[in-house]
């Protein structure tokens, strides 16, 4: 039985690419993120230096980000935070790269890209999210 | 809408064997997740195939825990477990974990080492080659220009499509394994003409001529470009393998560069006009002086106590001509009490390094030359290091992030002088 809800949720469309629904907060960074030498992947935590989310961990969060950037261990990274229980619940991001398709394959959390309208405009951190990856569809509950 | 060749069908469908199977079945999810339409055959493939910590092979205790289950689970994200074939085709394994010979210096123990050794016969037995490098470039894997490649390593990426022109997206450990068994790659990205072409326009106005120069521009570029296409014009040269090798590595890490054009260097640049080929120039930047100092004063602001107990040289893995550098500054001299050198490269070039009586002289003054890996990669440094020194800006990007420790950024000859003082002097000319 799903329960109703009094709020009605903002819908973004997209390109689902990794099957699968999952709710929980979301964790934004308009920023590209390392996998390699930028996530730790024991913590699902990042720990790249000068990024605005350094010492945050997206384990069991919506993670909208911009794209993958740095090492090619991108993928890798994120297979090993499924192996260790901390990868992202959902992952959502704007800018498609070979590390972020296969990432999110491997990662095998619901993925969406090629939004219709620009996430980053309607997602903020700590926002409640339900991705729908079979579907391309993403409720968004404000905070 | 992804479309199958007959003999990719038959891939999918088994008619080649289980490992055929699944690998396609990784890549036709990976291929429908980039939107591609279809797959290009490659016959040269670098990846980390089937190489595991002992955490990684614990995960599968159930399936053996053994090599052939970290490649059936892992590398090919299949639900089960099944007799992996031996390779045809150029299919080789980049850098791994620890040097053969010298890996206790390195902090490992001895089942440790006797895991990689493990890992890298059942390697060799399916025809992979060891190179162990993240420069296969510098270690026989040249490819030739506009070859369909499949290749792991950002620095090594970056290198293929720019300056040897051929055509490599930076694929994944998973991916260059499935491609191994398939000779298949998603055919998107920097295997297609259009997205080869510039997109934003970078004019250099002071001069970049060394790899300590050519390592901050690239640095610069990467964070301002991200994943996107750089065209470099100006007050750029000796733009040598070397100083490029160090310039796409740091664009890789910084940013997500994967491409570059060196207007009338680089071979699908020989003028401006033909690198953006009628695109649009997105944006036009400048590198100055203040950019250049602004990116100096980044790639230090890790570091603080000028007492340098490690320096560390070889990222990417150096060249015959880095390692003559460092021994003729080194011959004679000894290293500081208390502060450690490790260079690292390829095993090729170690071996012309030792046969030119380098190494020897490197080990007299107290260094090292190791092989296979790197700090950032082993996420090994001698122990009780507090403060590195290091010429590469890639390296600087990492190290101090995995370890914990301050690091100094500068030249080669910066980084030699506080091997032999214990001081870091480096400053920006």
């Amino acid at each position: 039985m799903s329960v109703s809800r009094l709020d009605e949720p903002i819908i973004i469309r997209g390109r689902g690419i990794v099957s699968g629904v999952a709710e929980a907060q979301a964790l934004v960074t308009r920023e590209t993120i390392s996998g390699w030498g930028g996530v730790n992947p024991m913590k699902g935590e990042i720990i790249e230096t000068r990024h605005e989310l350094v010492g945050q961990s997206f384990a069991g969060k919506v993670l909208l980000f911009r794209g993958a950037k740095g090492s090619s261990g991108w993928s890798a990274i994120f297979h090993f935070s499924r192996l260790a229980g901390v990868a992202p619940a959902a992952m959502l991001f704007v800018d498609m790269t070979a590390k972020a398709a296969l990432g999110a394959v491997v990662t095998h959390a619901p993925t969406v890209t090629d939004f219709d309208i620009d996430p980053f405009s309607v997602i903020e951190t700590g926002d409640r999210v339900r991705v729908d990856g079979g579907k391309g569809v993403v409720e968004v509950w404000k905070r | 809408m992804l479309r199958l060749t007959s003999e990719e069908e038959a891939m999918a469908s088994g008619a080649h064997g289980k490992a055929a199977e699944k690998a396609m079945d990784l890549l036709i999810r990976y291929a429908n997740a980039l939107g591609a339409e279809r797959f290009v055959e490659t016959n040269n493939v670098a990846g980390v195939p089937g190489s595991a910590h002992q955490w990684l092979k614990d995960q599968y205790k159930d399936d053996g825990g053994d090599y052939r289950a970290v490649f059936c689970k892992f590398d090919l994200d299949a639900d089960e477990v099944f007799d992996i074939p031996v390779m045809t085709g150029n299919a080789c394994h980049l850098q791994g974990g620890m040097d053969p010979e010298l890996w206790r210096e390195q902090g490992y123990s001895s089942e440790a080492f006797a895991n990689a050794q493990s890992d890298e016969n059942n390697t060799a037995s399916l025809n992979i080659r060891n190179l162990k490098t993240c420069t296969p470039y510098l270690a026989g894997n040249e490819p030739k220009f506009g070859e369909h490649c499949a290749w792991m390593e950002s620095s090594a990426v970056v290198y293929c499509n720019s300056v040897l022109g051929a055509r490599t997206n930076t694929e994944g450990r998973e991916s260059t394994s499935a491609a191994m068994i398939t000779h298949r790659i998603p055919d998107w990205g920097f295997h297609r003409d259009e997205f080869r072409l510039g997109d934003h326009l970078v004019e250099v106005d002071v001069p970049v001529n060394d790899i300590f120069e050519w390592g901050m521009l690239g640095y610069y570029i990467g964070e301002i470009v991200q994943e996107e296409i750089p065209v470099i014009d100006g007050a750029i040269s000796n733009a040598g393998l070397i100083e490029l090798k160090h310039f796409g590595a740091a664009a890789a890490s910084s940013g997500g560069v994967e491409m570059y054009h060196l207007v009338g260097v680089t071979p699908e640049a020989p003028v401006r006009e033909k690198a953006f080929g009628g695109k649009t120039i997105k944006s036009r930047i400048r590198y100055g002086a203040d950019e250049r100092k602004k990116t100096y004063d980044n790639l230090n602001i890790r570091g603080k106590s000028t007492d340098v107990d490690y320096v560390m040289l070889g990222c990417p893995h150096a060249a015959i001509e880095q390692i003559e550098t460092a021994a003729r500054l080194l011959d004679g001299n000894k290293l500081n009490d208390g502060t450690a050198l490790w260079i690292f490269t390829s095993r090729y070039v170690r071996a012309q390094a030792q046969a030119k009586g380098y190494v020897d002289v490197i080990k007299k003054a107290g260094g090292l030359v190791m092989t296979d890996t790197c700090s950032a990669i082993a996420q090994s440094i001698p122990k009780g290091t507090k403060v590195a020194a290091l010429d590469s800006a890639k390296q600087t990007h990492y190290l101090p992030a995995f370890m914990g420790i301050e690091a100094w950024f500068g030249t080669t000859e910066d980084c030699i002088n506080a091997a032999l003082s214990g001081k870091w002097q480096g400053e920006l000319s």
